[in-house]
């Protein structure tokens, strides 16, 4: 019984590391639409990051502004070097950022070493409350801290505007005046720079090593896909009702169950909404 | 627009021409293959191939291996070679896919005619490959710990099998007083197989088993599991966990405040290689089931440490699979001087009792299963990361992968 009252709060924390690492794609591949395969990767180096950065002053918590604006930057160049080329052109965008993530993975083997690198966790946040260790405790508050910031960015400020008037309409966006190439390259230095925040926080409970990126893009996908494109409302409740599905699966059955029956549940629902929990309306005609 | 079509005209001549280059030239092959079941040893070298992981999610743990196989070449190589060639290798990567590895395989004995495969890491590797080197003839020798119950004509196993580890993982738990267990493995032959073992093994001497859970390759969200493992509450965990994973699974057992002292996990594809990646704040303490560590002493395994440090750096720790893999390279060589050919079932029939002082102590090859024999050692991690060993079997025991002396193992074969 204990262990059943348990899979609550587990069950929300993995939906906050699921949250973390779909953040960065509900901008890239929820408002852009690119299909980035590379994200992965940007998670692996903001993993990196916090490795090259544990022993630095400001520490832990510096090396998160620091993944953000290495994987940010990361994501611009990729952005302004390929992907804006092939902009409405989803498959070859999937081939070319599949590319990509494979060379940045041989980068990583190539300087890092094939073997998993140790990232040591700060003391504070070492131990646990309950069944809950520290460090779940703030990869959930950091999930939520990610969120509002982002909420408050779209829906607050002039440069948020910008990027849901493209979003809905980048036509009539690009004859309002506004810059659409540029507002392009933020979207996704942010998208990317927050898969790098994902990566510092993943080095406190799963391995840092040059395939760290596949272990997590898929799931991240699917939260995307099932929250429905663009919208972080649907990005939050689906990582959290991932979250509490995949910790009951498994506390019923097992981890290789858990998958199938999550990987099930998604396409049952998309069979009933192939357009994800929630839907952007505007008066665009495409 | 003339012009144009000619030079199309040229370039599709040229791509026909190319073609049928190409079929006589694997025509060719095939002939040859077909005529040399390996052991080819053209002009004053003997190629040899390695066949390891180097990209994907067991690349962590192979190219260790690898880098440990390529030692033992360049140093038979610096001492004369064999039968006065020199031992070429040639790298292929498995890339921790299973039928890369049958088709990596294929193309070192069928194209490169190589005298011997020295390869894999997973068992499904290991199965996938098998096939190949039985049709074709061809010797592999596979360096890592195994579940057994495998004894092929074209192998030769320098990893331990059950009896050399997992029995005597066992053994020490059982003598420490730990008879409830809970066990942890990745989804795949050798935990599952390994996992029926420790079940009849606990059957026969009292022990129970609280709980038997499985998680995919490359798995990284382990608190579920740690939580049934806090509710059973095991006396032991008994870990066949591989690769990544246990990287997840240390970090977040020892976040939840569980210790080794209280609950001791046992693990069998953790070496030193590993607790580097794992962080050993995360795994001090525990404890895993091996035939070597990087402390273990012999005079054969200082020399094996200073050149394997002096070649890849200081940092850099040797472990059970590399001493394995290192190992592999040496046994062949004098199988081949023995044999006086590298022709393979030449070098089958001398391999049979060979013994060598090897870092793990003497290893001597079981000419009948060619597994080898082997001293099982237990060790505790250290908080510098390195292994202290607390128990050893005193002698090298005789491989037995099919667990016919063991009477409680009877069902399982």
């Amino acid at each position: 019984m204990e262990g059943l009252v348990n899979q609550l709060p587990i069950g929300l924390s993995i939906g906050a590391v699921l949250l973390l690492i779909a953040l960065g794609l509900t901008f890239t591949f929820g408002q852009m639409g690119v299909i980035n395969m590379a994200h992965g990767e940007f998670i692996m180096a903001g993993a990196y990051t916090a490795y090259l950065l544990q022993d630095q002053p400001g520490g832990f918590l510096g090396s998160l502004v620091v993944a953000f604006v290495v994987a940010g930057l990361m994501g611009l160049i990729l952005e302004r070097l390929a992907i804006r080329h092939f902009y409405g052109r989803p498959l070859d965008t999937l081939l070319l950022t599949w590319g990509v993530s494979l060379v940045l993975q041989q980068a990583a083997r190539d300087l890092f070493g094939a073997p998993n690198v140790q990232v040591a966790s700060p003391s504070w946040l070492r131990g646990s409350l309950g069944i809950l260790p520290y460090n779940r405790l703030f990869i959930m508050a950091l999930a939520a801290l990610s969120v509002v910031a982002i909420w408050l960015y779209l829906n607050r400020g002039a440069q948020g505007r910008r990027m849901r008037a493209v979003m809905q309409n980048r036509q009539l966006a690009a004859v309002m005046g506004i810059n659409t190439g540029r507002v392009d390259q933020r979207t996704f230095f942010i998208g990317s720079g927050l898969a790098g925040i994902a990566g510092v926080a993943l080095t406190l409970i799963g391995p840092v090593g040059p395939t760290l990126g596949t272990y997590y893009i898929v799931d991240a996908f699917l939260v995307v896909v099932a929250g429905g494109l663009g919208q972080l409302r649907g990005a939050v409740l689906a990582a959290v009702a991932l979250g509490l599905l995949n910790s009951y699966a498994e506390f019923w059955t097992n981890a290789s169950l858990a998958k199938v029956i999550v990987f099930a549940a998604i396409i049952g629902f998309l069979q009933y909404r192939p357009q994800g929990l929630f839907v952007l309306r505007s008066r665009a005609l495409t | 627009m003339r012009g144009r079509i000619d030079e199309e005209g040229k370039s599709v001549g040229k791509f026909l021409a190319a073609i049928g280059v190409l079929v006589l030239a694997l025509a060719g092959c095939a002939g040859q293959s077909s005529t040399s079941s390996g052991g080819t040893a053209s002009g004053d070298t003997i190629k040899v191939g390695i066949l390891h992981s180097l990209s994907g999610t067991m690349a962590i743990s192979e190219v260790t291996v690898k880098n440990a196989e390529l030692l033992a070449i360049e140093e038979i190589n610096a001492a004369g070679g064999v039968l006065g060639k020199k031992i070429q290798p040639i790298v292929e990567d498995g890339a921790s896919d299973w039928p890369t590895f049958a088709e990596k395989a294929t193309k070192l004995i069928a194209q490169d005619h190589v005298a011997t495969v020295f390869g894999g890491w997973t068992s499904a590797s290991r199965k996938a490959m098998l096939p190949v080197f039985e049709k074709r003839k061809a010797l592999l020798w596979y360096p890592v710990q195994y579940e057994g119950l495998e004894s092929s004509p074209y192998i030769f196993y320098t990893g331990a099998t059950t009896n050399q580890q997992i029995v005597p993982g066992l053994d020490y738990l059982k003598e420490q007083g730990k008879k409830k267990l809970f066990l942890v493995g990745s989804d795949y032959v050798f935990p599952r197989t390994a996992n029926k073992i420790i079940k009849a093994y606990a059957a026969a001497n009292g022990m129970e088993i609280l709980g038997e859970e499985y998680t995919p390759l490359g798995h990284t969200e382990y608190s579920t599991l740690v939580n049934k493992i806090v509710e059973a509450k095991p006396d032991a965990v008994f870990n066949t966990l591989n690769g990544d994973s246990n990287v997840a699974f240390f970090k977040q057992l020892k976040s939840t405040g569980i210790t080794a002292a209280q609950m001791p996990v046992m693990s069998v594809s953790v070496a030193e290689e590993e607790v580097t990646g794992i962080g050993v704040d995360n795994i001090a303490g525990q404890l895993v089931a091996w035939n070597y560590y990087q402390t273990t002493e012999t005079p054969e395994n200082q020399k094996f440490v200073a050149a394997f440090k002096a070649k890849y750096g200081a940092a850099k720790v040797t472990s059970d699979p590399m001493e394995a893999g290192y190992n592999a390279v040496y046994l062949w060589a004098e199988a081949v001087k023995k044999a006086g050919t590298a022709e393979v079932e030449a070098v089958k029939k001398a391999a049979g009792g060979i013994a060598l002082a090897r870092p793990e102590g003497l290893v001597t090859i079981d000419g009948e299963n060619q597994h080898m024999y082997k001293t099982a050692r237990i060790g505790v991690i250290q908080p510098d990361g390195q292994i202290k060993e607390v128990w050893n079997s005193g002698k090298p025991i005789k491989p037995d992968p099919y667990l016919k002396t063991y009477s409680w193992a009877g069902g399982l074969v």
